[in-house]
């Protein structure tokens, strides 16, 4: 069994409007050396197959069709083999 | 020509929608629950606003998985008119027959209040009753508007005319001061490449009555209503 450990961000090229309250909270903090705050999400899924490079392609799959929009998010992924 | 509202958990809008279509309109009305897996007979589809599926992962994100949806882009795929009102239009951006997507306004605030529409192109179906730059005003209820296309897309829906609406001032003029959410050039609603699809954020069905502060809603209904009538003659 594998974990993964999914990691959604907008693109770069998407204005992240939470991202950009958060970061004027902490210059107003006086970290006034902070910039470009992204706000994403963070997913765990588990997934029952002994084999990695099925559960890569499956973690692919899932984020394609609805873990995320391709149109303004990106992702990152880890899989951790986990005890069944 | 019968109109059918799409009653996804979560929506909130298909009373009004529905009341519009019977009682304003007066044309045939039906819901159709999302667990359809058909909708053969109806002529145009509404989906409605409201919180689909609790708006849990991203907006319509779920909902586009109904069991209904299969039917739906068929329906739009040869031709069907389809209106997604607000959370339908993010529903109709997820489910890939619109481009673009739609997500947090910029000011992050829930914005709920009337907005001037201009109206950039009449050779819709909803849109072939009203005129070029006419101005409509209808309001908005949501947090998550904001539409973003990537510049290459959004000038090939420029050039095709895809763009159906943008939010403007009272004068009509296209400001930054005009704009509730954030959305790219302003953008309100925009149509499909066949035009039989359209997406829009701010609720006609909330502006058909004189008794709600105005009735330009209305006259996107009976445009699709003249359409209608017109090819089937």
């Amino acid at each position: 069994m594998w974990r993964a450990e999914i990691k959604v961000l907008l693109k770069k090229s998407v204005l992240d409007p939470q991202g950009r309250a958060v970061e004027n909270a902490l210059t107003s903090l006086g970290y006034t050396n902070v910039n470009r705050v992204r706000i994403g999400k963070y997913l765990e899924v588990t997934i029952a197959t002994p084999d990695r490079a099925a559960a890569e392609a499956q973690v692919r799959e899932m984020c394609t069709r609805l873990l995320t929009n391709p149109v303004i998010e990106d992702y990152t992924f880890t899989l951790v083999e986990v005890e069944a | 020509m019968k109109f059918g509202v799409i009653v996804f958990p979560g929506s909130n809008c298909d009373l009004d929608a529905y009341h519009l279509v019977r009682d304003v309109l007066g044309a045939p009305v039906e819901y159709i629950w999302h667990a359809e897996q058909s909708v053969a007979g109806f002529d145009c589809l509404i989906l409605p606003g409201g919180f689909s599926y609790g708006d849990y992962l991203r907006c319509g994100a779920i909902a586009r998985f109904s069991p209904v949806m299969p039917a739906v882009v068929d329906f739009a795929r040869h031709g069907g008119l389809v209106l997604g009102i607000c959370n339908g239009f993010q529903i109709l951006t997820e489910a890939g027959l619109l481009p673009g997507a739609l997500y947090a306004n910029t000011s992050l605030q829930f914005r709920c209040r009337f907005t001037t529409l201009r109206v950039e192109n009449t050779d819709t179906p909803f849109t072939r009753g009203l005129a070029p730059g006419q101005l409509l005003s209808i309001p908005i209820a949501h947090g998550e508007g904001n539409y973003y296309v990537d510049p290459a897309t959004l000038q090939e829906m420029e050039a095709r005319g895809q763009i159906v609406f943008r939010y403007a001032d009272r004068e009509g003029r296209i400001t930054p001061e005009a704009n509730p959410n954030g959305s790219v050039g302003n953008i309100a609603g925009i149509c499909n490449e066949t035009r039989n699809v359209l997406g829009m954020m701010p609720h006609p069905e909330r502006a058909g009555e004189a008794l709600l502060g105005s009735t330009d809603g209305l006259l996107l209904f009976k445009s699709i209503l003249d359409y209608w009538k017109e090819g089937s003659r």
